[in-house]
């Protein structure tokens, strides 16, 4: 290629991605820290903005184990076993990533809603899921539904059987060789999935805000106290809560890099 | 490059070999699955096509035809597949630079792609507002307007058509191109004849998956270009539309975007059938 044509395309790329992602990127620390370290501190200490980050906190340590396990299980019949529903299966799990989110969030509202299936049988015993954490964690395992199976097929595609085999011969049960053999080999697969997990659980705004009706101090997450922060014109409070989500998000990326080399090595 | 048939992995080979679930049976396990899917997944979306429906044919079709919810759908679709043009062209740009270039920087610019991915869609609304409002340090303000529904797409579908064409431009055979060159090829012929029609499958797998997030994504839009009657996308009339009771309209609108969502999903399935048919040939 031409060294023009090359510094060109070099130009136009790298101008795009500076513009689109690395400004943004930049901003929102400049933006945070612009008036200092307290006002970030003090809205992320507050007592809704503390409650956000538990209730974040619990959507992760309840949505992240659920579609771990279900992911390496479903994952496993995937492509272990043959059964003419696996093509079926395997279209559902796409479904959240195509899916709009406020139609996810839509969905549960009107499933658990007072006039829904499950709604009135649900308040008769007792039960709430929309506007508290049960509606919450449901919407949150929809959208990051897909994660680890995704990256967990091919994984398991690739190693193929013979170690397996070669274990099962040697008197190992199934459950021995799946924990001796079969997760060491998917491992990075399954962290990497796990990963994406929960980064889409802690970033989830749409259909969390339906069902979770963003009262303060309650039903409120990061992203949703985000929001409310900015419409309530507490800037500086949507900066520090969402400052802390980039530096999630940071992490985010960073350990997607180290798994993505680990599992090419 | 295609890998020679005895080293392919061994997927094929003997279906009932290797461990299958390791503490319940298979029919049990299926069992479960389709028990998850159903409960998480497809329960919810039989209550909400079944309110969308509950007024009858008419009345969906009052919903999704009034003047709002058309020109929300409109808007949706027309700005999404702007965006879709243009991180064609961009994300076809920077996956060539990431992957035949070299420069300082190279690596942190890799990373960086898959920013949106990881970013809450807020978090990114509210630094867009930042950037590209009335205290935009650049001087462009384009906050409530529709340049901004276009603008905020651009940010959460970028990674798609990046990381759809960057795999297939490193498996690309560069021995073409040097034929193509030595023929006496110019670049642009190359790129036309040789290097674009491979890319072909992953870029089309990639357009479609950044259309279907264009056509449901709420969060980035919902700040910077907000719920005005002409910013308005169709994540946003839902919102409203919930807000303000009119859950038979906010159903109907649901429907159509999960009728768009699952056409793209059939479309993905298609290209990545014909690409992989096109990699065997």
């Amino acid at each position: 290629m031409k060294p023009r044509s090359r510094w060109g395309l070099r130009a136009l790329g790298l101008g795009y991605l500076t513009l689109l992602l690395l400004a943004p990127l930049v901003m929102i620390f400049y933006k945070t820290f612009e008036g200092g370290l307290a006002p970030p501190i003090d809205a992320i200490t507050s007592p809704d903005g503390l409650h956000a980050l538990k209730l974040s906190l619990l959507m992760v340590a309840i949505a992240v184990p659920l579609n771990t396990i279900f992911g390496i299980g479903c994952a496993l019949l995937l492509v272990r076993h043959k059964w003419s529903g696996n093509g079926a299966i395997d279209a559902i799990i796409n479904l959240p990533f195509a899916i709009s989110p406020v139609v996810i969030g839509l969905s549960l509202f009107l499933l658990y809603g007072a006039k829904g299936w499950f709604g009135p049988a649900l308040a008769e015993a007792g039960i709430e899921v929309l506007f508290s954490v049960p509606g919450m964690v449901l919407a949150s395992v929809f959208v990051s539904l897909p994660f680890v199976v995704r990256e967990t097929v091919p994984v398991l595609r690739e190693i193929g059987t013979e170690q397996e085999q070669a274990a099962s011969t040697l008197g190992a049960n199934a459950w021995q060789t799946f924990w001796r053999i079969t997760l060491p080999a998917i491992r990075w697969g399954v962290a990497y999935g796990v990963v994406l997990t929960t980064a889409r659980v802690l970033g989830e705004f749409g259909a969390v805000s339906i069902v979770s009706g963003q009262i303060s101090g309650e039903t409120e997450t990061l992203p949703l106290f985000v929001e409310k922060q900015f419409a309530n014109f507490n800037t500086a409070g949507a900066f520090g809560a969402s400052v802390l989500l980039a530096v999630l998000a940071l992490t985010t990326l960073l350990a997607m890099n180290v798994l993505k080399r680990k599992e090419d090595a | 490059m295609p890998a020679h048939p005895a080293s392919a992995p061994s997927v094929v080979a003997a279906p009932r070999a290797g461990i299958r679930l390791p503490w319940v049976g298979a029919g049990l396990g299926r069992g479960t699955v389709v028990l998850y899917l159903s409960i998480v997944v497809l329960l919810p979306l039989a209550a909400l096509t079944a309110q969308a429906f509950e007024g009858g044919l008419g009345t969906f079709w009052t919903q999704i035809t009034s003047p709002q919810a058309v020109r929300s759908l409109e808007l949706t679709v027309i700005a999404s597949l702007i965006v879709v043009a243009i991180n064609a062209v961009f994300g076809t740009i920077i996956a060539w630079i990431l992957v035949r270039d070299k420069f300082p920087g190279q690596s942190i610019a890799n990373a960086v792609i898959d920013l949106p991915f990881a970013l809450p869609t807020i978090v990114a609304s509210l630094i867009l507002i930042e950037l590209y409002g009335t205290h935009s340090p650049f001087g462009i303000d384009i906050a409530l307007t529709r340049t901004a529904v276009v603008v905020a797409l651009l940010f959460v579908t970028l990674p798609f058509v990046v990381r759809a064409v960057q795999p297939l431009l490193i498996e690309m055979d560069r021995e073409m191109e040097e034929a193509a060159a030595s023929l006496g090829a110019g670049g642009f012929t190359i790129f036309r004849r040789i290097i674009f029609p491979n890319l072909l499958p992953g870029l089309a797998a990639g357009i479609a998956l950044a259309f279907a997030r264009a056509l449901g994504e709420y969060g980035s839009v919902l700040l910077f270009a907000g719920g005005l009657p002409d910013t308005q996308v169709s994540s946003v009339f839902i919102r409203q539309q919930i807000e303000s009771g009119n859950e038979v309209g906010a159903a109907a609108v649901s429907v159509v975007l999960l009728a768009a969502a699952l056409l793209m999903l059939g479309v993905i399935t298609w290209v990545q059938r014909w690409g992989n048919r096109h990699e065997a040939a």
